[in-house]
């Protein structure tokens, strides 16, 4: 009977809260000075002692400045403020959301609720209950809980959802509501609009905005890196997370990447150029360490998103590319423990590991590349192990001693390259550079060499042609495409940008054992990371894959204290990213047309790629 | 009547042929199914060709055969005298091209990328070239992004060369097929099914595109089953029942053969025996039963009797239109021909 009474009412509610928010109660006009007033109030907060004792990290303690956890609330509380002023038209903060303030105020005031009651539930936990926290503790959270409220209460277009049949059964009826509750709900958090074009600036602006965007993301980096203790680097994931929503549905990031879609070219100098400030910013070598690592990940990422990405071929023991490359470079190195007594100079120990990476990269492409989808990602599987193995066995008793077994090859020298010792500190302009910080250098020049090969393949005759065997097999083959040639040779190219990669780390991390390369682990650069690196960044482009190898690098590393239930963490939260962004971070955009095809998206895409 | 002037002049033009497609025997077995049994064709340049049956009778699996994509259990296929390879790719770099009866385009590339992938066969660019950039390429690059926009303002998809193929609708997207097929520059293009799922006023527009396609001086060979769309478009019509070639002859000719209409309406074939295919000919014009005369020799059931039938008949067909037009049909023919021998 309830079911009937309340039909009636269904259609009715939707006409008269056209526009309410999530919480219906508060006025518009009321919501909207809550946000703005929950905002200041953060950022206010953010100059009180949260806590009176300094065991909590990062010295919550001080009035007059922000530390710690209370840098990331200041910023987030600010995004709120400067979205809701934004939002009432202020002039000067209306650049701000080109595509409508109210997403991004939503978004932006759920970084600052979600990580100002996360810092708070961590003292009260860490200190043992909230009678630690100081005042300024209390007023933060209450700030956040009502930017949130106020922001929830704000309105948006609710979509059109169907009323529940009254003749279902009231499990059905119940799934029904919960699917619509849903809906509305993912609405909220919708796009309020398209981004406003932005208006034609000079081009010293263009570049000077690039130039600031740089600026922020390498900050952003700088700071993630650098987060010192577990609370601020989740803290780090909370608010950078939501924050990055917020500004993307403000549509700046729109607008941004319209800029750097613009000077292409620029912008790629620029973020080698702001990637290579990163070692003086740092004062010891302890991050610098963190960066060639990720660098030499991300560049094996990169190469292997032209195999995935572009041409579509699925190899899962793509990290034994990376393995011959340091072994090749090992070997030749004059390690004590090599069995060759040789010592090459670093060019020509580059390239013996580029060859011989390209050299196996067309021994396993040539049989297995026949195989299609599933049996090939199969096949690869089984040959990345088959190198590990191997590697293992050719130490002397079970077979021919190349490799020294699974002791692997130690102490592997440093490079001297034209008499530039890779092992010593130097000092540039009063900056000291220490031994990561050089092979920090070397790996970025790698890196830029890898993102023109991948660039100029992509955009070529050869480019198209991958991505038209990835698109439709049969279709490339009848338009003239030699399947199986070009698929070789996008398999070989991966490959040997991944031994050029290998050459390095090699020589970063003075010893390489089979152990280093295997299909699955907690280290980072092994082939399923790899593969997670380019799916979770945005297969087919060039900062996607960077991205997702930054990312899938610090998120293991930083959270060690999570120990056995880390790859269960991560996996989850592949899962989560898979299912709500199923694109990757930086989505290529005619994937982006491709997985959201209802949503209305451009129908041209101007230049390809990103 | 448009069509009928077409067609018109597209009798006048075969009177110069060279044989550019010649199918003979052709047999393709799946276990013990057999597909496609025996069939002989063949396209003179400037010829529309059509190939009809009912459904399941075998004729894209002969596309198949004639494509690379099947490599006939039995026969061959030659296209100006020499035997395909067995792999796609290297028949479409021959000069033979084709689009899929259910449209296959390279659905998130742009409009403008599909064509420019077609030009694969006809461009050399390699790895290296791609990496260095030196002036070849960009030349190469400029000149095969110019004939691709040529062939967009062709097919008058121009303006929508940055959409993505997925984004167009049905039709445009049967036309984008075409001018990708048409980008690797043939000499022969075989049509799977072009009009399928058309509206009339898009199977008009259709034709024309085809026969502006024919004017370029490719040959065409047609799959279809818009009865109406074939008989105006085609000059000689083949028929194609159970995978075997039924008959093979102009429209009129196939048109009023009882044999194929049994066919199409479901009466078993071995209802009308007296009838016999070795018809043929593209000459005979109004006469419905000129067959019939013929029929009385061989008296097997109608599918072996076919295939003794038509041997005699390619020979004859064959050598009297190439003897005499060869040599003076490839000068004005095809444009193409020049780069179908480098490549």
């Amino acid at each position: 009977m309830t079911t009937i009474s309340e039909n009636p009412t269904a259609p009715a509610t939707p006409a008269t809260t056209e526009a309410t928010g999530l919480i219906g109660f508060i006025p518009v006009h009321i919501a909207r000075a809550l946000t703005l007033g929950g905002g200041a109030l953060t950022v206010a907060s953010c100059f009180l002692a949260w806590t009176w004792t300094a065991r909590f990290p990062g010295d919550l303690t001080v009035y007059g400045y922000p530390g710690g956890l209370q840098l990331q609330v200041l910023v987030a509380g600010l995004l709120t403020t400067l979205f809701a002023l934004s939002s009432y038209g202020i002039k000067g903060t209306r650049w701000l959301t080109p595509a409508g303030a109210d997403g991004a105020i939503k978004l932006a005031a759920l970084a600052a609720f979600a990580t100002a009651w996360y810092t708070v539930a961590a003292i009260s936990i860490q200190l043992g209950g909230p009678v630690n926290l100081e005042p300024g503790g209390a007023v933060v959270a209450v700030a956040t809980l009502l930017a949130l409220v106020g922001a929830l209460a704000l309105p948006f277009e609710r979509p059109a959802t169907h009323p529940a049949d009254p003749e279902d059964n009231g499990w059905d009826q119940f799934k029904h509501r919960a699917s619509n509750g849903l809906t509305s709900f993912k609405a909220a958090f919708g796009t309020t609009g398209t981004p406003r074009r932005l208006p034609p600036l000079p081009t010293p602006v263009e570049i000077l905005i690039i130039a600031g965007v740089l600026a922020v993301a390498l900050g952003v980096f700088t700071y993630g890196i650098g987060t010192e203790y577990d609370e601020l680097f989740i803290g780090f994931l909370i608010t950078a997370g939501f924050g990055f929503a917020a500004v993307n549905k403000s549509g700046l990031l729109q607008q941004a990447t319209q800029l750097t879609g613009k000077h292409q070219n620029l912008t790629i100098a620029g973020a080698f150029i702001a990637a290579a400030l990163f070692p003086f910013t740092q004062t010891d070598d302890q991050y610098a360490t963190l960066g060639v690592y990720i660098l030499i990940f991300a560049t094996v990422a990169l190469g292997l998103n032209i195999v995935v990405g572009l041409a579509g071929l699925l190899d899962l023991g793509y990290v034994a590319f990376l393995g011959v490359g340091a072994y090749a470079a090992a070997l030749v190195s004059g390690a004590p423990t090599s069995p060759f007594g040789v010592h090459l100079p670093f060019w020509a120990a580059i390239l013996v590991g580029a060859a011989a990476s390209l050299v196996f990269g067309v021994l396993i492409g040539a049989p297995t590349l026949r195989l299609r989808g599933d049996y090939l990602a199969i096949v690869t599987l089984g040959f990345g192990e088959i190198f590990r193995i191997a590697v293992m066995n050719t130490d002397g008793t079970s077979g021919p001693d190349i490799t020294n077994g699974s002791n692997g090859i130690a102490s592997i020298p440093n490079l001297d390259f034209f008499g530039f010792d890779f092992g010593a500190e130097h000092t540039i302009a009063g900056f000291t550079i220490g031994r990561f910080a050089n092979y920090f250098f070397l790996m970025l020049l790698i890196m830029a060499v890898v993102v023109l090969v991948f660039r100029r393949s992509g955009d070529s005759r050869i480019g198209r042609a991958w991505v038209a065997i990835r698109e439709d097999e049969t279709a490339a083959l009848a338009m003239g495409i030699n399947g199986f040639r070009v698929k070789l040779i996008a398999f070989a190219l991966g490959a040997a940008l991944a031994g050029l990669a290998g050459t390095v780390q090699a020589h970063v991390t003075y010893t390489v054992t089979p152990e280093q390369y295997l299909f699955a682990g907690p280290i980072p650069p092994n082939s399923a990371f790899l593969l997670a690196a380019v799916v979770l960044g945005g297969m087919g482009t060039m900062s996607g894959p960077l991205v997702g190898a930054a990312l899938l690098f610090l998120i293991p590393n930083k959270l060690q204290f999570m120990g056995e239930y880390q790859l269960f963490a991560f996996g989850l939260a592949l899962v989560l990213i898979m299912r709500f962004r199923p694109e990757g971070i930086i989505p290529n955009r005619r994937n982006q047309l491709e997985f959201h095809e209802k949503d209305e998206t451009p129908a041209t895409l101007a230049k390809a790629g990103a | 009547m448009t069509t009928t002037t077409t067609k018109a002049d597209a009798t006048t033009e075969p009177a110069t042929p060279e044989t550019v497609l010649d199918a003979r025997g052709v047999t393709m077995r799946f276990g013990g199914l057999t597909a496609v049994r025996d069939v002989d064709l063949t396209v003179r340049s400037g010829e529309i060709v059509g190939l009809i049956g009912p459904n399941g009778a075998g004729k894209t699996t002969f596309f198949n055969c004639l494509t690379g994509l099947y490599v006939p259990t039995e026969g061959e296929v030659r296209y100006k005298g020499q035997v395909l390879p067995p792999k796609s790719f290297k028949v479409t770099a021959a000069g033979i091209a084709r689009t899929f009866q259910n449209i296959r385009l390279f659905n998130n590339m742009t409009v403008l990328e599909n064509v420019l992938v077609g030009r694969h066969t006809r461009t050399k660019e390699g790895l290296w070239s791609a990496l260095l950039r030196g002036p070849g390429f960009k030349k190469a690059e400029a000149a095969s992004e110019k004939r691709a926009m040529e062939l967009l303002e062709f097919i008058g998809l121009q303006d929508k060369a940055q959409h993505l193929a997925k984004n167009l609708p049905y039709g445009e997207q049967r036309k984008l097929e075409i001018a990708r097929a048409l980008a690797s520059d043939p000499g022969l293009i075989l049509l799977d099914e072009p009009t399928a799922g058309m509206n009339p006023q898009e199977t008009r527009a259709a034709e024309e595109l085809i026969f502006a396609i024919r004017d370029m001086g490719i040959a065409v060979l047609v799959i279809e089953h818009d009865m109406r769309f074939i008989f105006n478009l085609c000059d000689r019509v083949a028929v194609l029942v159970q995978g075997q070639k039924l008959i093979e002859g102009d429209s009129q000719t196939v048109q009023s053969d009882e044999r194929v209409i049994a066919a199409y309406l479901g009466e078993p074939i071995e209802g009308d025996a007296p009838t016999d295919a070795p018809a043929d000919t593209p000459a005979p014009a109004g006469t419905p039963k000129a067959p019939a005369t013929e029929a009385g020799a061989p008296e097997e059931a109608a599918a072996p009797k076919e295939t003794t039938g038509k041997s005699p008949e390619k020979p004859s067909e064959k050598p009297s239109e190439k003897s005499s037009e060869k040599p003076s049909e490839d000068t004005p023919h095809d444009p193409a021909s020049g780069k179908e021998n480098d490549a």
